[in-house]
């Protein structure tokens, strides 16, 4: 399959001005995504430069990095300054600030933190070096889950004591809800992410439909993203909101049922914290009891509590879509890619990430 | 981070398969994949193929695309 055929400017051109023709005389329409790959796909294209002034492109907490609460990465990075512990994280969460520490600032204290691309490394690695334990930092959304779930399951077929998962997985859909019943953002619609949705499907989306929001499931080429809000631009001027699957070729209606029996084998949902948010119920997944041998938190007995943002850092807001990254105070100026002081500028998918580098 | 690229399967031992992703070979884990056979194409997220990619949708969608496209341009 050739990608580049989604990436045609003739069509992108004419998508783009039947959006401004439907657009006209309109007043705001606020689009909000849910991805990072979203985010950093819509930043580099410059789309927003290209739309009509009443199409505002906001961006939700669609980075899990961003949304994990600074107490875990507390957790991890003491966890990594103990003796016989390694840390495997993915990149993006080395430089994310702790509450009190990152996981780069407890490796350059001697802490044991390394990056890896799959959790299924953790399996490998612990299988390979009995002598040491092995803690995979567990955080994404149900694109990640269900590799999180194939590792778990696994290191408990292999009987392997030393892998350890410190978990802190969150899904969108509640998310989602959570965005609706705040009417002060005001959406207007939902580009809904596309690899998410390849293991959920379209039901789980259905709250969006019941409070007339429509939203269109998105790909991630640039004329995917171009359709998805010509989608969304066309339900709301038409007054039929809906959830449309622009993204058939990986989305299915039921998703991925195996995916997700194996999460539903392995975690149990349950009330969580988001970062900067406040705590979402339902939105999170915990391991089930039969995998309390693997769960990181209860073996090492960490407390895990949540403190407070650094002191003028809007990230919060951000990530709820009320203000642009570029409103924040520190944007720009005490808050850089090179000295973050939140997570939404560290993290190479977050919102002020994205409008540092792109300029929006 | 939910970004997940195109692989062609080119072998299968179990729940392991040979992928070719653009040209570099890698492995994925294939066991939530139902009916992957040589040839398939899946989508992989770190570690594991989340879902088979369907090329004929993939054309759909995009004559799809086309048509909004010219339709808007009258």
């Amino acid at each position: 399959m050739n990608a580049a055929l989604f990436s045609d400017p003739v069509v992108a051109e004419k998508l783009i001005s039947g959006i401004r023709r439907m657009a006209e005389g309109r007043g705001i329409m606020r689009i909000m995504e849910v991805c990072g790959t979203h985010t950093m796909e819509i930043g580099r294209l410059g789309l927003r430069s290209l739309l009509p002034r009443g199409i505002e492109l906001i961006s939700g907490p669609g980075c899990p990095v961003c949304v994990t609460p600074g107490a875990i990465i507390d957790a991890a990075a003491e966890l990594s300054l103990r003796r016989g512990i390694t840390v495997l994280s993915f990149g993006d969460m080395v430089r994310v600030p702790g509450d009190r520490m990152s996981l780069a600032q407890a490796r350059a204290k001697g802490g044991s933190v390394e990056v890896a691309a799959s959790p299924l490394d953790v399996v490998t690695r612990a299988e390979a070096d009995p002598g040491r334990d092995y803690v995979f930092v567990a955080v994404g959304f149900e694109t990640t889950i269900p590799s999180t779930a194939r590792a778990v399951t696994l290191a408990r077929e292999k009987g392997l004591r030393n892998a350890k998962f410190l978990v802190c997985h969150r899904m969108v859909p509640p998310a989602l809800d959570a965005l609706i019943a705040d009417a002060s953002i005001g959406i207007a619609g939902f580009m809904l992410p596309g690899h998410v949705s390849a293991i959920i499907g379209e039901r789980p989306y259905a709250r969006l439909s019941e409070n007339n929001i429509p939203g269109a499931i998105t790909g991630f080429e640039p004329l995917d993203i171009i359709a998805g809000i010509h989608a969304i631009v066309d339900m709301i001027v038409h007054g039929k909101p809906a959830v449309w699957n622009m993204y058939p070729r990986v989305v299915k209606p039921g998703g991925n049922p195996r995916a997700r029996e194996l999460i539903d084998a392995v975690f149990r949902p349950g009330d969580a914290l988001w970062r900067g948010i406040g705590v979402i119920p339902r939105s999170g997944l915990f391991l089930r009891k039969e995998f309390d041998g693997l769960d990181a938190a209860q073996h090492y007995g960490l407390s895990i509590d949540d403190h407070a943002m650094p002191a003028g850092c809007s990230c919060g807001e951000v990530l709820r879509g009320k203000i642009r990254p570029d409103q924040c105070p520190l944007f720009s100026g005490a808050c850089t890619p090179e000295h973050p002081e939140g997570p939404c500028m560290v993290s190479s998918e977050g919102s002020c990430a994205a409008y540092f580098r792109y300029g929006g | 981070m939910c970004l997940a690229v195109p692989a062609k399967v080119t072998a299968i031992n179990g729940p392991v398969a040979e992928v070719d992703v653009l040209g570099n070979r890698t492995s994925a884990d294939i066991s939530v994949i139902e009916n992957v056979r040589v040839g398939d194409y899946v989508l992989i997220h770190a570690g594991l193929a989340i879902q088979k990619y369907d090329e004929a949708e993939a054309l759909e969608t995009l004559a799809l695309f086309r048509e909004l496209a010219e339709a808007m341009d009258e």
